[in-house]
């Protein structure tokens, strides 16, 4: 499957990922190639087989519902790189 | 508004999705606490922030809170359950991805029956699934910044999704009301709108009537009342009828409302570039709902306010407006059935319940639940009028509001105390009548000549020098007896 310029710029954005202009050939070559190669599964048939999800066997780890103070406002707010009193302060996000 | 002609040329096709908070002490799948009004950040975890090498674990009772909504709008519960991510960036959102039920939701179609001007009606669901809450920004007027609370972070939602088939702003209206009283029946969620534990999306589009070709759906986001969802669907119904009729082409997009205007706003672009990348949660294992499991909280459901309107109507024979103003809220419900399990005057309890207790819950401004007197108080004064021991005026007018004030005291205690237990002892009532008749000569020699119209005013006589104490039924007779000899 070939990634174009278009593909790769939206894939960026989602990722919130900056990239070089001149490197964008040769990432678009790589993506592309890695595409191929995993393409190579699809060979595979899979009819009838139910999509693996989990590669664990362990089903139903549940929590009771109890609560507790796991976390300290003053230690969740340490490793911020910015906060204001008890809040959590991040580059303005409303357009 | 709109004119009739143009409301008549095309159908609008209404599809909601409903948030509910479920009602747990802590997250969906960390221990931080779920509390409504904290001070911000006080109920995070590792977890909730997404620090690196954490793991989620899901919370039991929310899942059988969502399974108990399933259960009550009769959906299909799924037995295999995974978790998906949703991926998107927003600060409130730490992990960059939102924990979702995507591809198995733990409850699959079901409906909720609505009542609507032309009877019920019942609004199919698509599916009811589980998810997590994103947390709070704040974004300051001048301030370069947003603020992050990260209280809500986590909390566990149940998202409803009904199909496309409402089909105006009444019935999402009622479709609200009624999943607000279900989900408060159930205890799975406190439904107040005001502080967001119940929130509404609302997906409208418009087809000329006939078609059966859907229209391009409009979203509109976050309605936080009764009243705004109305006005979102009245206003989008409006604005895609006057394009159509322009014939220009209505935007698939996402709106917001604008609760001071009443009108729709689209959001940017930027927004709608979302791609959410949906994929298994590779840290949650499988959610398996055994037989036995879902078996034990279908033992442990409760009344439904259709069960219960069922039985208020067949067993208690109260009329449709009677068992259908008694089950609007749980709690009256509940008092209402323990006051008839203490009397067989089932109407008389309905009576009590909608007019008296009402009026004392509307004058303090108080839910039932803070109503000062029990249940078999109410039963006690019924069987008080029952026994004629005193009429209904007396027991509402003057022996309920001193029980409101005294409610450790018995009916029948205040009615002695007061001296208003009714006088149908012939012994005590007939010197009174003797009394009267003989003050009255002239009134009774015009009784005699055939004016039987006048023994009101006997009656009157009777009841003023008794106090209003006498049985009105045996002074009548007694009276009669006097002056007919």
């Amino acid at each position: 499957m070939k990634i174009d310029k278009q593909t790769l710029q939206k894939i960026a954005h989602l990722a919130r990922l900056e990239f070089e202009e001149e490197s964008a050939e040769a990432m678009m070559a790589d993506l592309s190639k890695i595409l191929d190669w995993v393409e190579q599964l699809n060979e595979v048939d899979t009819e009838g087989v139910e999509p693996l999800t989990h590669m664990s066997v362990e089903v139903n780890v549940l929590r009771e519902d109890l609560s507790q103070e796991p976390l300290s406002r003053e230690r969740g707010l340490k490793n911020a790189p910015e906060k204001d009193q008890d809040y959590f302060r991040v580059p303005k996000v409303l357009e | 508004m709109l004119s009739e002609d143009l409301k008549n040329k095309y159908t609008v096709v209404i599809g909601l999705e409903v948030h509910a908070q479920l009602l747990t002490e802590s997250k969906m799948f960390a221990s931080d606490a779920v509390a409504y009004g904290e001070t911000p950040n006080k109920n995070i975890s590792v977890i909730t922030l997404a620090h690196p090498g954490t793991l989620p674990r899901i919370n039991k009772r929310a899942v059988e809170f969502a399974i108990r909504m399933g259960i009550a709008c009769r959906s299909q519960i799924s037995r295999y359950n995974i978790f998906d991510r949703k991926n998107y960036f927003y600060p409130d959102l730490p992990k960059g991805y939102q924990l979702t039920q995507d591809r198995t939701p733990i409850c699959k179609g079901g409906a909720v029956t609505v009542k609507t001007s032309e009877g019920a009606r019942a609004i199919v669901l698509n599916r009811v699934h589980l998810e997590e809450d994103a947390g709070k920004s704040l974004h300051l007027a001048g301030e370069a910044d947003t603020l992050v609370d990260f209280n809500r972070a986590g909390t566990p939602l149940i998202e409803i999704v009904t199909e496309p088939v409402i089909r105006n702003a009444d019935e999402a209206s009622s479709f609200l009301t009624e999943v607000r009283k279900l989900v408060r029946y159930l205890d799975i969620c406190d439904g107040n709108m005001e502080e967001g534990s119940l929130r509404c999306d609302v997906n409208i589009s418009l087809m000329p009537a006939g078609s059966t070709v859907f229209g391009k759906k409009v979203e509109v986001k976050n309605l936080n009342s009764f009243s705004n969802v109305r006005r979102a669907i009245e206003f989008e119904t409006e604005r895609q009828a006057t394009m159509l009729e322009r014939g220009e082409a209505v935007a698939s997009e996402t709106r917001t409302f604008d609760a001071n205007t009443g009108t729709t706003a689209a959001m940017r672009t930027k927004e709608e570039l979302n791609d959410y990348r949906y994929f298994p949660e590779p840290d949650l294992s499988p959610l398996i709902v055994s037989e036995e499991w879902l078996q034990r909280i279908e033992a442990q459901m409760p009344s439904l306010p259709e069960e219960l309107y069922q039985r208020f109507t067949a067993e208690y024979g109260l009329s449709d407006y009677d068992a259908q103003v008694l089950t609007d809220s749980k709690g009256i419900a509940l008092y209402f059935q323990e006051i008839c399990s203490k009397t067989q005057n089932y109407k008389a309890a309905a009576n009590w319940m909608n007019g008296p207790i009402k009026g004392s819950m509307n004058e303090r401004s108080i839910e039932i639940e803070d109503f000062p007197l029990a249940p078999e108080q109410i039963a006690a004064l019924i069987a008080l009028v029952d026994s004629e021991k005193v009429s209904f005026s007396v027991a509402s007018q003057r022996i309920y509001p001193l029980l409101l004030q005294n409610p450790k005291l018995t009916p029948l205690a205040i009615a002695e105390r007061e001296n208003l237990v009714q006088e149908s002892n012939q012994d005590a009532l007939l010197p009174i009548i003797q009394e009267v008749i003989t003050e009255n000569p002239a009134k009774v020699a015009e009784y005699r000549k055939g004016r039987k119209g006048i023994i009101g005013m006997f009656m009157g006589e009777v009841m003023k020098k008794s106090r209003g104490k006498a049985d009105p039924k045996v002074a009548n007779k007694l009276l009669q007896q006097a002056l007919e000899q």
